[in-house]
């Protein structure tokens, strides 16, 4: 077992008891809400007569069925309002702090954490959404759980877990001006498999990791439960403490400094023992793209897709679906693959830099005639931020609908949607059949510069080869 | 306190199978999002595996009659994996599955499945394989998962599995609805939070 990690720091500073059954039941830091998972864990408290036990440990926003064009009251879709009411009666029955739309702070609950210094390093995190690893960035404990977990931490405060294994994955090398941490985070989930983290939680740390921004290391975080792993986390530092400095939630001067004592102490010892030690080189990640149905099954934009010969055997029949679902074959690249649909948004890429990298790219651009693309902010304050530098009409000229704040077309339940056998280019974390809302949609993950380079050409394009 | 464990124990799960054959089947194929769109779990059973079993002109097993009964589901690796849905365990659940035999489950996957009492066990690619062709041979012969033991009993034969050690003491002791478990200790729950330095003591209930 692992000794000395911040894994290990921040399990033992939430420890409240071994249950008989052999799991730990740990304090919870911060507990995220919203209307897709939280309903249910609420009605179960109604019928057991429990309250919620620390309700200003807890925080709740609206992302998932949310409409990004026209939110009047009550909305049109009759089961998103019901879903949308539901959490305003319960955060308002129980004291919750509610990031509403009304508010200008709602946004999805990875995106709005961290930007209003809810996430801090050294917390336990839960939320009932498994892109909450997305908070590890800070060096926080943070892992997705389903609703009757979600119930628990309501009604005690605390979550039941079992101590995994630490796998310390150690970036080295240098990223090439054309690649990102999203093709990176693709390429090493492609490295270690869709399954390679169950049973560890992932420490990342090395030169490549130390020089991202938090956004970036977000980015990395957030793709940990497609690698397997509930929960990933990077060990805070000097870029984690400018970052938290003067947020809503973060406390100012002397108090500051003493917080940072205790983010400090957490951190991973330098002789610190990991259960797992990998070692990945980011210097051979070029622009990649997924061209299947996981996140794993992932190739260079100009790289030929692998024949089943070429892959473990585990991984071959999910392939076989794969070239079915995708109708491609091995050999062929994806560069040139058509796409009718292209999505910037989600709590992977949808943060004020990625927005800016897209608009960037897109700049004395427009958008393909035959391709519908949307941008969808993260977060209110991300929109409001985008617009205070102009990125909406860069967007807007190019050709992009600019949408309000959610999880939008990442999986579809707020009306944004693919239809039929529509391709997307997306930059958000999953490629699974139906995750787009049709059964029959085509779903390629990738940056969000190469989403903008899709949109221009109507097809996958390496985004190098743009003219600029 | 009374000896009344605070859930029902689970010692034994049996009935006749149903094999789901594939690596990675994600959560968006067991319950797609679209049926997310409830405030209770109410009436999920109808959605399981809805756009493969309804949607889909390929045969599923569980719109076959030979298995639709069937409440014992092999599948084989990496099951569950993506979102932290309950609302995926609760389907199949609902549908009448109550126990699952795989090569692997995603984490947040199988940990719903103990949070309502159905058991996860493992056993290596081969072996589920054969339970798998067991099953399509057998439609109607039963499977026992045997939490206790370990083991899973079919067609006269009995074969060892693996449980994880929490999640067996859990069932087999009725305390997978840790509720009642962590709310007795809420005294000790208290003390953390007020040891910690960034919950501020207003924050911290008063004992109950």
């Amino acid at each position: 077992m692992s000794e000395g990690t911040l894994y290990d720091h921040v399990w033992n500073e939430h420890l409240v008891e071994t249950l008989p059954t052999g799991q730990d039941q740990l304090f919870v830091g911060l507990h995220l809400i919203h209307e897709v998972t939280s309903p249910q864990a609420f009605g179960m408290l109604r019928e057991r007569d429990l309250d919620v036990a620390f309700p200003e440990r807890t925080h709740a926003t609206v992302d998932h069925v949310i409409p990004t064009k026209d939110r009047s009251r009550p909305l049109e879709d009759e089961a998103a309002e019901e879903m949308l009411s539901a959490l305003e009666t319960n955060t308002s029955e129980a004291g919750i702090t509610y990031s509403g739309p009304e508010t200008g702070d709602q946004g999805i609950a990875h995106v709005v954490g961290p930007e209003q210094g809810l996430t801090q390093p050294g917390m336990t995190i839960v939320c009932g959404d498994s892109h909450t690893a997305t908070h590890g960035a800070f060096g926080a404990l943070a892992f997705g759980i389903g609703t009757s977990q979600i119930r628990d931490v309501l009604a005690t405060g605390s979550v039941a877990a079992e101590k995994h294994d630490v796998r310390r994955i150690e970036i080295t090398g240098e990223l090439s001006e054309a690649a990102t941490v999203k093709d990176l985070v693709l390429g090493l989930i492609r490295e270690l498999g869709t399954d390679g983290g169950v049973g560890y939680v992932y420490e990342y740390g090395g030169p490549v990791v130390e020089a991202m921004s938090m956004e970036e290391r977000m980015t990395l975080a957030n793709m940990s439960i497609e690698g397997g792993a509930t929960a990933g986390y990077i060990n805070p530092d000097e870029t984690t403490y400018e970052y938290l400095q003067g947020r809503d939630a973060v406390p100012e001067g002397e108090a500051f400094e003493e917080r940072k004592a205790y983010w400090e102490s957490i951190r991973s010892n330098p002789d610190a023992i990991y259960d797992d030690v990998v070692e990945f080189d980011a210097s051979q990640i070029e622009p990649s793209v997924t061209w299947g149905i996981t996140p794993g099954q992932v190739v260079g934009v100009t790289e030929p897709i692998p024949a089943p010969a070429d892959l473990p055997a585990g991984q071959r029949d999910a392939a076989e679906r794969a070239y079915e679902h995708m109708d491609v074959s091995p050999g062929e690249t994806m560069d040139g693959y058509g796409v009718d649909v292209v999505f910037l948004g989600s709590c992977t890429n949808g943060r004020l830099p990625d927005l800016r990298a897209a608009a960037e790219v897109l700049e004395g651009h427009e958008v393909d005639t035959d391709v519908e693309a949307l941008a969808v902010p993260g977060s209110q304050r991300v929109k409001a931020a985008a617009e205070a530098e102009g990125l909406d009409s860069i967007f807007r000229e190019a050709g992009f609908e600019w949408r309000d704040a959610g999880c939008s077309m990442c999986l579809g339940m707020n009306g944004d949607r693919l239809e039929d056998g529509q391709v997307s280019a997306s930059s958000t974390n999953r490629n699974f059949v139906g995750r787009q809302g049709s059964k029959d949609g085509r779903t390629i993950l990738m940056s969000p510069e190469m989403v903008a380079a899709a949109a221009i050409e109507g097809e996958v394009t390496d985004v190098r080869t743009l003219d600029q | 306190m009374s000896d009344e464990p605070p859930a029902p124990r689970v010692t034994s799960v049996s009935g006749t199978g149903v094999p789901i054959r594939g690596n990675d089947i994600d959560t968006d194929q067991i319950l797609p999002a679209r049926f997310m769109k409830v405030v209770t779990f109410e009436g999920l059973g109808q959605y399981a595996f809805y756009d493969q079993r309804v949607e889909s002109e390929e045969p599923h097993p569980l719109e076959d009659d030979r298995f639709r009964e069937g409440s014992i589901m092999a599948v084989n690796a990496n099951f569950g994996s993506g979102s932290s849905r309950e609302h995926a365990p609760q389907a199949l659940m609902r549908w009448g599955v109550e126990g699952l035999i795989g090569e692997s489950f995603a984490e947040i996957f199988r940990g719903n499945c103990l949070s309502l009492g159905l058991p996860t066990v493992t056993a290596d690619s081969e072996t589920v394989t054969e339970i798998q062709d067991w099953i399509e041979a057998n439609p109607d012969g039963d499977i026992e998962i045997d939490v206790a033991e370990a083991t899973v009993t079919y067609g006269g034969k009995e074969i060892d599995v693996e449980i994880d050690d929490a999640q067996k003491r859990a069932l087999t002791e009725g305390t997978w609805d840790t509720t009642a478990v962590m709310k007795a200790n809420f005294e000790q729950v208290r003390e953390r939070a007020a040891a910690l330095p960034y919950i501020e003591d207003e924050e911290i209930p008063e004992a109950r």
